[in-house]
């Protein structure tokens, strides 16, 4: 097959309705999904308390988060993969090694510090007498906490889609604690890996097409989002206090 | 008149420096009571100290009889709203910056719109509702601000220099909505100024603060009669010299302020006195021109202060000078610093005190 073919071949394949293909898509989005969606529960309340709280080691810990945006999903798969290790690892008892949950847990490792980073950018750039506003109209601390958050929204936005495109994207971590089990913890990144390593490069590049068509959309409606709610939507978040 | 808010001993230190030392005030149901006193002398953090966004380091605040304690706190901070100098907004519309406290007080929706609709015809802006705050002009920005805190109507209102960096015509409105607000809803109004015009004619009390301390509380006829040498020391409060006057041969006023500058006015007047001219009421030139206006002085701008659609001059003329132009008149003129300028202003602008 030259490489035409293959090119053909492989547009064909992604946008066929191969149940394989479908279901390795679908695992990907609420894998990547699941670990965003985790990795913002804790790291906004996290930015919080760095952006809002003077305390002993800020400085420390903000060089620590910034620091670990970078970290190789290589060398943080091999260490989850020693941590999940059934016969050795401390966490082997729980017998997530190559089960999707693993995946879900080390992206959501991976990306928190992304989460973390950005949004305490974000809620430092607020204007610090919002707090003081929000009070002396009668909120709580929480409710002037949460007026922050509201003003940082756009910044927490974008740290949630960039957050979401990292742990789409990576092999590493995959590949160490969720493996190749076929129909299980089958991923678009592993999946074109695996692949190629079959001799299949059809796939390989119909997964990657996927994969890339995926993740160009998904940034596409949520800018686009966005954009409205910055237009029209906004207010609707001030509806509740 | 019973006092709405009383403090006590108040000390308030930031990084071990004391911004307010040992403050007494009482603050009466139902006045307006102006905080006159230069930049830094402690009336932002006295208002915030007031409003509860801000615990003293020391002392005591009772509001309406109650001891403002850690516990109480949020709860008497709903009895009081702040206006900052800066105007500070959410990033949504006229309508929702206005509900937010109204929210807060779990008012309902056709509360809420009643409520914004009132507060908004007082500050004339009727019809701004779904307009995005952030996008109004400075001056509209600060009236929003100011509805939004009317619209709560609480037993004490807080306002920290509410026409400072305003055009003549939006500070106009706000002082009118203020007085409104006080005279018809018996609003407590505590307004903190360096601007000793609005001093002398919006408040019925005046505390004097210098370096933290209260030097001074009267009525506006008493600390501008009687204690204008009080007035005197405060060199740095805008466009405020104090000087002897005397009846010149024309029959009008002659005042030396120092540093070889005498300034006409047309009030009658002899002895110590301190004068004040509005910044506004300052026409700037880079030429000498011919004009009605009796005083007229060359000197170089040494700052400037962009306030958005405004710009605050400092100009040496021997005497340190603030003027206001439009950032239009700025622009087209080509002033910078060190430039050499004319300022004209009429004998009948000047208020002596």
């Amino acid at each position: 097959m030259n490489l035409l073919d293959c090119l053909i071949a492989s547009f064909q394949l992604s946008f066929s309705v191969d149940p394989r293909i479908i279901e390795i898509t679908l695992r990907s989005l609420f894998v990547s999904g699941s670990a965003a969606l985790i990795a913002t529960l804790w790291g906004i309340p996290i930015a919080t308390i760095i952006a809002m709280k003077d305390f002993h080691g800020k400085f420390l810990i903000k060089t620590i988060f910034n620091s670990l945006i970078g970290i190789p999903t290589v060398a943080l798969g091999f260490l989850l993969f020693l941590a999940f290790s059934r016969e050795s690892g401390p966490l082997g008892f729980l017998r997530l090694l190559y089960t999707p949950t693993a995946v879900i847990i080390g992206e959501a490792i991976l990306i928190t510090p992304i989460i973390v980073s950005l949004a305490t950018t974000a809620i430092e750039a607020v204007d610090p007498e919002i707090v003081n506003l929000a009070k002396t109209l009668g909120a709580s601390e929480s409710q002037a906490s949460f007026a922050v958050l509201k003003e940082a929204l756009e910044g927490i936005f974008l740290a949630g889609i960039v957050s979401f495109n990292r742990a789409i994207g990576e092999l590493g971590i995959a590949q160490f604690v969720g493996g190749f089990i076929y129909g299980q913890t089958e991923l678009l990144t592993t999946g074109i890996w695996i692949e190629l390593q079959l001799g299949n490069p059809g796939t390989s590049i119909a997964l990657m097409v996927i994969l890339l068509t995926m993740v160009f959309t998904i940034n596409l409606v949520l800018n686009a989002i966005q954009r409205m709610r910055g237009r029209e939507w906004k207010p609707l978040l001030y509806s509740e206090t | 008149m019973e006092a709405i808010a009383v403090l006590r001993n108040v000390t308030k230190t930031f990084a071990k420096k004391k911004v307010l030392d040992n403050i007494n005030l009482q603050i009466l149901d139902g006045e307006i009571l102006a905080l006159l006193g230069p930049n830094g002398s402690g009336k932002t953090t006295l208002l915030k100290i007031l409003a509860s966004i801000l615990r003293p380091t020391d002392g005591e605040i009772h509001f309406r009889g109650v001891k403002v304690t850690d516990q109480n706190v949020e709860k008497i901070r709903m009895e009081s709203t702040l206006v900052f100098q800066k105007t500070v907004l959410f990033s949504t519309t006229v309508y929702d910056n206005i509900a937010y406290g109204l929210r807060i007080r779990r008012a309902t929706k056709n509360e809420i719109d009643y409520k914004v609709a009132q507060v908004l015809k007082l500050v004339r802006l009727e019809g701004f509702e779904k307009r995005s705050a952030k996008k109004l002009s400075g001056g509209e920005q600060q009236r929003v601000a100011l509805a939004r805190a009317l619209a709560l109507n609480t037993r004490l209102l807080l306002l920290d220099e509410p026409t400072a960096n305003l055009d003549p015509k939006n500070a106009r409105i706000i002082e009118e909505a203020i007085a409104t607000t006080n005279r018809e809803l018996k609003t407590t109004i505590v307004m903190a100024t360096h601007n000793m015009f609005q001093a002398k004619n919006l408040p019925h009390r005046i505390a004097l603060m210098e370096d933290g301390r209260i030097t001074e509380v009267g009525t506006s006829k008493e600390i501008f009669g009687r204690l204008s040498k009080t007035l005197a020391s405060f060199a740095a409060v805008e466009n405020t010299f104090a000087g002897t006057a005397k009846t010149s041969e024309d029959g009008s006023t002659l005042i030396d302020v120092g540093n070889g500058i005498q300034i006409v006015a047309a009030a009658k007047n002899v002895g110590e006195v301190s004068v004040f001219v509005n910044p506004e009421d300052i026409i700037l030139s880079k030429s000498h021109f011919e004009s009605s206006a009796r005083n007229m002085f060359k000197g170089k701008i040494v700052e400037i202060l962009d306030l958005g659609s405004i710009v605050r001059l400092r100009v040496d003329v021997g005497k340190p000078f603030t003027v206001q132009i439009t950032k239009r008149s700025f622009n087209e003129m080509g002033l910078n610093l060190n430039t050499e300028v004319f300022l004209a202003f009429k004998a009948s602008s000047i208020q002596i005190v």
